[in-house]
């Protein structure tokens, strides 16, 4: 908590263009040789940092200190439609405990939904010490209020110092909703988590929608929201015997009221997602036109690869949504990646850097996607794909 | 219907990096554009007045240059726009964001239903939405791939979850997040540039909002704090293969067939 101050005694011909020179998000205005910070400013403080000495200063204010005491536990949302669990929570769960046993914490798991009495015994073969059941006919499809309402009422009764959610589609719409509701912090997407001697969670993402990972701490607010895609973390091993215990919470009749309704759920056609997928030839800005697909395509027939893009072939309508990889696509972990004609901006990267062994073709040898290569190629793929293709035809015809 | 539409203004590219040796944020030179998620809140909200009638509004937060955005909704064909702009709402995080929206919204009349797109393209982290919606006491729903009909107290919408599309109706008023491809959106009109030309941008500040305590605003409404940035880790266990385009593919053939993969 803080706020910048301006020492306008210290600006001066000197020293104001570098001032504004130095932010990186325009920010800091020279107004007829005053310093003026407009709304752009993202508190990142470079300006107090590496400004002039004393021009720009960050002044603390005091606040009421939080009693970090009294938030006990790392509990994890049970993403689920109908009772089916979504494998991130098992991700989650393994997490959890890594995080918990840091601090001495129990690890809880909060399941809301419908006949789900039975699922809730799997919890207790993955490490968790309670798994807190809210059981109601209203809470049979997700819909916002009561879902909320529930995780409010586990909140507000275990008070647990931090909360992991599934970033699934159900994830991303809860988390925010109780993270308002608790006015407290909520990071999405965090790649790594650690825990802190205090409890503070450590939190890292890719941030200011540039090659940036930030480090993002909840300092004084509890419980402490994060949520994290599937195929970030990984899945402890099921142990044969179950231990921890269940408690069946009841939830007022008027908690449960919505103001939507469910009409009708229909099953979507099962197709293979990028996400299971364990070979995956993915493609970018490097490919110069549509019909050029078709190349990389059957790229990835061969060797039995399913199709993957980056955002920009996205919005040129190139390919579905679906295929995308990358914070505003999907998170995948194969055992093979080659991107082809990818620079390897964060935002991709972030979906795809815990793959097993990842190749990657790109004429610049520069480009950023060589950081996170196992193997990288430089090199035109233009050169490269269509040489590899008839290789591995002539390979498979020899065999 | 009176519809409000949730837009940002965002960097054309994402070429903001940390310098490895200073530690200091560059950027080149970076032109700003409408977030293209929130192009199809917008087609979406327009469609919707096109066949039940009412306005389309428009409101952003940002710098004084975020008005631009607006002037471009307008160039699509939103009725009216607000930007919130003031350096009190400086190093808002989501939380202290989607309070400082909820309070501009309480400042536009009646909103029937609010649109947003997905998530941003700098962000990313598609929670604003959601939480303003809590902050408005309103129900939210995410993922809406299709508008199905509009009644007079209620809409039917389809939400795109993993395995299923459920269909489900929502009361007004109420927020809905809208997928990419919803609707196709409309290019600015050259005709429309014209006629809103000299249309007012309104701009609401802090002074201007009921709350009048400042530590729910900006940095100070933020519970979460940026303790460091960095570049993002650099994989040192690599090889990198130089050599013509054949060189390189039979490098390649080789690796996948010793890696089994061909």
């Amino acid at each position: 908590m803080g706020r910048l101050v301006v020492n306008q005694d210290k600006v001066n011909a000197a020293n104001i263009d570098e001032l504004v020179k130095i932010c990186p998000f325009g920010a800091i205005e020279n107004n007829g040789g005053k310093i003026e910070v407009n709304a752009a400013c993202k508190m990142c403080k470079l300006c107090v940092k590496k400004g002039p000495t004393g021009v720009m200063e960050f002044v603390e204010e005091e606040v009421e200190e939080i009693d970090k005491s009294a938030w006990n536990g790392v509990a994890v949302y049970v993403d689920h439609v109908d009772g089916d669990i979504h494998p991130v929570t098992f991700e989650l769960i393994g997490k959890a405990r890594e995080l918990a046993d840091k601090v001495k914490h129990p690890v809880y798991a909060v399941f809301v939904g419908h006949n789900i009495a039975d699922k809730a015994k799997e919890m207790l073969h993955y490490g968790v010490d309670e798994v807190f059941v809210y059981d109601h006919e209203e809470l049979k499809d997700f819909r916002i209020e009561p879902y909320t309402a529930a995780l409010e009422a586990f909140i507000n009764k275990v008070k647990p110092s931090t909360l992991l959610v599934g970033a699934t589609t159900i994830g991303r719409s809860l988390a925010p909703r109780i993270a308002a509701r608790f006015k407290t912090g909520l990071t999405a997407d965090c790649t790594v988590l650690d825990m802190k001697d205090n409890t503070d969670l450590v939190q890292i993402r890719p941030a200011f929608g540039g090659n940036i990972m930030a480090q993002i701490i909840n300092p004084n607010n509890r419980p402490q929201l994060a949520t994290v895609r599937y195929k970030v973390m990984n899945a402890p091993a099921r142990m044969a015997v179950a231990a921890g215990k269940i408690t069946v919470c009841e939830m007022a009749a008027d908690k449960l009221i919505s103001a939507i309704n469910v009409l009708k759920v229909t099953e979507k056609e099962v197709e293979a997602s990028i996400s299971d997928a364990e070979v995956i030839v993915a493609v970018g800005r490097g490919i110069k036109s549509e019909k050029d697909l078709a190349m990389v395509k059957e790229l990835a027939d061969l060797i039995g690869a399913q199709l993957a893009v980056t955002r920009p072939l996205i919005e040129a309508g190139w390919a579905d949504a679906k295929r995308q990889i990358g914070l505003s696509g999907r998170t995948v972990k194969p055992k093979l990646i080659i991107t082809c004609g990818i620079s390897g901006a964060v935002q991709f990267t972030a979906g795809m850097n815990n793959s097993d062994c990842i190749v990657a073709i790109n004429q610049d040898s520069r480009a950023s996607i060589f950081n996170v290569a196992h193997y990288g190629i430089v090199g035109d793929l233009y050169e490269v794909l269509p040489r590899l293709i008839s290789n591995i035809k002539e390979g498979k015809a020899i065999a | 219907m009176d519809i409000l539409v949730c837009i940002k203004q965002v960097p054309e590219t994402s070429k903001v990096e940390v310098d490895p040796v200073t530690g200091v944020l560059k950027r080149d030179g970076v032109d700003s554009k409408m977030n293209p998620y929130d192009l199809y809140a917008l087609e979406t909200a327009l469609r919707i007045r096109e066949k039940v009638g009412g306005t389309v509004k428009v409101i952003s937060m940002g710098p004084p240059q975020a008005s631009e955005v607006i002037k471009e909704a307008y160039m699509m064909g939103a009725d009216e726009g607000v930007l919130l702009s003031d350096r009190k709402f400086a190093g808002a995080d989501v939380l202290a964001t989607s309070y400082t929206i909820s309070q501009g919204v309480r400042q536009m009349g009646n909103i029937d239903l609010i649109l947003c797109g997905k998530q941003t393209t700098d962000g990313d982290t598609a929670q604003v939405g959601p939480e303003m919606a809590e902050y408005l006491g309103m129900p939210h729903i995410a993922n809406v791939i299709k508008i199905e009909a509009i009644k007079a107290s209620s809409m039917v919408v389809e939400m795109d979850m993993p395995n299923t599309i459920e269909l489900a109706e929502i009361k007004f008023p109420c927020l809905l997040t809208v997928e990419k491809d919803i609707y196709q959106p409309r290019l600015p009109s050259y005709k429309k540039k014209l006629e809103t030309k000299d249309r007012e941008v309104k701009v609401l500040s802090f002074k201007d909002f009921e709350d009048q305590n400042e530590k729910r605003y900006g940095l100070n409404g933020s519970p979460t704090q940026v303790e460091r940035i960095f570049p993002p880790a650099v994989n040192t266990d690599k090889e990198i293969w130089n050599g013509s385009g054949a060189e390189l593919a039979e490098r390649l053939t080789a690796k996948l067939k010793e890696l089994k993969f061909a």
